[in-house]
């Protein structure tokens, strides 16, 4: 996984609450075997209309968002499956942060493991921030400082349980790091005869 | 203090326990199917890594699997799918229900139904609905793929511990009213994200008086409430569901596994984060009109107005909603035409509820232009239907009689519905585009949708009419 550590980018915003898994990624292009190459279905219903021409009212084709690497996103973000293709599809079209007021819990722990960082914010310092991205669209997240800053403005701090912070900082692969409690878990398995 | 049920799973399965961490949690059980786990085993191989507990691990096909003709899969994307997963269950020792298996269904059915699932453990699958497995008071949630890989690799999972929210449902439930409702009536009350970052603990009268099928199918929708989990204390109910079942252990071991299994149960003064008391008498037959599954309104109501919303997001998420299902504000929920009837999916396709809906359609016709179909989540429910002639039943009436998958679900399989087009479902989710592009979907409990197939719009059981004569034919 790339380490995360001060990232400066475009802000796409997608001010639309309970954004479920099946709008981020839609079920028929679940039926991959590999990791990579799920940005193109993206928000596929969204982003294209039935001829497969990109509908111009969906608010990541604006042509100002191109290349955005922070998406700001509205309420319960990530609502619905487990598929894990939906970070991935999220990842491989470019956005490294999601900044949201709220996360569904298993597409949380699906970012955080896939090396996007998810940042919850308040209402009112996402307001501020997509104020900002109004009139200069860069946006500076800190992981090491915990804090989100657009071109002006004051910096909103964010929390991240420091272990998952450790992760990010560090790019590590969350398996080798168990691999090393290899014996502790044997040992359980001795203790409760399983 | 006492502890809830949630507690003591947690405490016994705690491998390592370190400041400014979240806990190591022992998995005692994995179940994977073809769409979520391909990656993982493609992680294992990449770094020469082994499956620790294959004895622990159990797979099956499912999520696209066709339901007609099922060893015909004309999609080769899905074929791929199946042939890897096929593959890497070989490569890696795992016990696989394929197509050719009697013990082939949907995830969540066939692990209770041969008696994997036990009170006390702790259960994962890369599927979100692995919430139903709680209902044997296992503390059991659903994964992403890199779990999935991380629980294949080393059999545990990093995870910090949730908080805990008890929900009681007292009293009774009214006549025609089914456990679908009761958790369809509950997030349509408290929201979609009442539970995220909770496990839930149900109890009450009401999931008491509950079998084991029905305490499933709450569990089941845990996870559209926001929760990862929600689970029910294991009871004599639990525990005479799992007596007999394949690979449960029978005489004097089962005997031992019961006392072992009751000591989970909640204590009586286990305390909570959060708790919540709902009346029974107060559920009606519930039909969702919206676009998330909190959008839902008992049978006999209207679907809200704009002026009446309480807040600006409300209103755009309610016109939002309405114009994806092509519904007006205020509309009567009763004169909603439906076109598509789904009886199946891991919340609602267990022999219960294929008996409820036949009790209801037998001697009568699906009305014309309605396409109605049958899915039992497994092929044991299919068999044990058949023997019980229930499937003589449907086809007589004019619905379709499939094999078992996850199908109209979440339509990966031929099974889908066109665009614009309305569908009573008894599955779990009526997001924008899950039952197929356009697709428009409608969740109801097993009952209502049988109703919906021969009226071809919702129907309020309750009235009398329509019990009276439900009676008749089951009886
Ligand atoms: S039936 Fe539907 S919800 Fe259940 S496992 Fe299959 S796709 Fe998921």
């Amino acid at each position: 996984m790339e380490p995360i550590t001060l990232l400066t980018g475009k802000a796409a915003v997608l001010d639309r609450a309970n954004v479920d898994t099946d709008q981020i990624i839609p079920k028929q292009f679940l039926k991959r075997i590999e990791r990579s190459g799920f940005g193109q279905f993206l928000f596929y219903n969204w982003r294209f209309d039935e001829t497969g021409r990109e509908r111009e009212d969906f608010e990541l084709n604006r042509p100002e968002y191109e290349g955005a690497s922070i998406l700001i996103a509205g309420e319960n973000f990530g609502c619905g499956s487990s598929r894990e293709h939906a970070p991935w599809s999220l990842l491989d079209y470019g956005f490294k942060v999601v900044i949201a007021p709220s996360f569904a819990d298993i597409f949380h722990q699906n970012c955080l493991k896939n090396g996007i960082l998810p940042i919850t914010l308040s209402h009112s310092d996402i307001q501020s921030l997509v104020r900002q991205t109004e009139i200069q669209n860069q946006v500076t997240v800190n992981l090491p400082e915990q804090t989100v800053i657009g071109e002006s403005g004051r910096p909103a701090a964010f929390d991240i349980h420091p272990y998952w912070k450790e992760m990010l900082i560090n790019g590590w692969d969350e398996i080798s790091i168990t691999l090393r409690y290899d014996s502790e878990i044997q040992a359980f398995e001795e203790a409760s005869a399983i | 203090m006492g502890r809830s049920i949630i507690e003591k799973i947690w405490e016994a399965h705690q491998v390592v326990q370190e400041e400014n961490k979240p806990d190591l949690l022992y998995i005692d059980l994995h179940y994977i199917h073809e769409v979520t786990s391909p990656q993982a085993f493609e992680g294992l191989r990449h770094n020469g890594r082994k499956v620790r507990r294959p004895d622990r691990t159990f797979a099956t096909m499912d999520h696209n699997v066709p339901t007609y003709n099922r060893y015909f899969i004309q999609d080769e994307i899905a074929r791929n799918q199946l042939d890897a997963l096929a593959a890497n269950c070989r490569e890696f020792g795992i016990q696989l229900a394929d197509l050719n298996s009697q013990d082939q269904g949907i995830v969540h059915v066939i692990g209770p139904e041969l008696g994997l699932t036990k009170p006390g453990m702790t259960i994962v699958c890369g599927d979100s609905h692995t919430s139903t497995h709680g209902a044997f008071g296992a503390l059991a949630f659903g994964i992403g793929t890199s779990e999935v890989e991380h629980v294949l690799a080393t059999q545990t999972l990093w995870q910090t511990k949730p908080k805990t929210l008890k929900l009681e449902v007292r009293g009774s439930l009214g006549e025609g009213v089914t456990a679908k409702d009761v958790i369809l009536y509950i997030i349509s009350k408290y929201g979609v994200t009442f539970g995220t970052g909770h496990v839930i603990e149900y109890c009450g009268e009401v999931i008491s008086a509950m079998s084991m099928e029905e305490r499933m199918t709450v569990c089941n929708m845990s996870i559209e409430g926001g929760a990862r989990a929600g689970l029910v204390s294991p009871d004599e109910t639990t525990f005479s569901y799992l007596r007999g079942r394949k690979c449960v252990p029978a005489g004097s071991e089962f005997e031992a596994e019961v006392r072992r299994w009751q000591s989970f149960a909640s204590d009586p003064d286990a305390e909570y984060d959060k708790k919540l008391v709902i009346d029974g008498s107060e559920i009606p037959p519930m039909v969702s009109w919206g676009t998330n599954p909190g959008m839902s309104s008992g049978v006999d109501a209207k679907i809200p107005v704009y002026e009446e919303t309480a807040s600006p997001e409300e209103e755009k998420a309610l016109r939002g909603a309405l114009e994806y299902m092509g519904l007006n504000e205020g509309l009567e929920i009763q004169s909603i035409p439906v076109q598509h009837v789904f009886i199946g999916s891991c919340t609602n396709s267990r022999l219960e509820d294929l008996r409820a809906a036949a009790g209801w359609v037998k001697g009568r016709k699906v009305k014309d232009g309605v396409r109605a179909l049958v899915v039992p989540g497994s092929q044991n429910v299919k068999r044990l239907a058949e023997e019980e002639q229930l499937h003589e039943i449907f086809l007589e009436a004019g619905f379709e009689w499939r094999d078992s998958g996850c199908s109209m679900c979440l339509s990966m399989n031929p099974d889908v519905v066109p665009a614009g087009e309305h569908c009573a479902s008894t599955s779990n989710r009526n997001f924008e585009g899950r039952q197929g592009t356009g697709a428009r979907t409608h969740l109801v409990s097993p009952v209502m949708a049988a109703a919906a197939a021969v009226y071809g719009r919702f129907v309020d059981i309750r009235k009398e009419e329509y019990s009276r004569n439900a009676e008749k034919v089951s009886s």
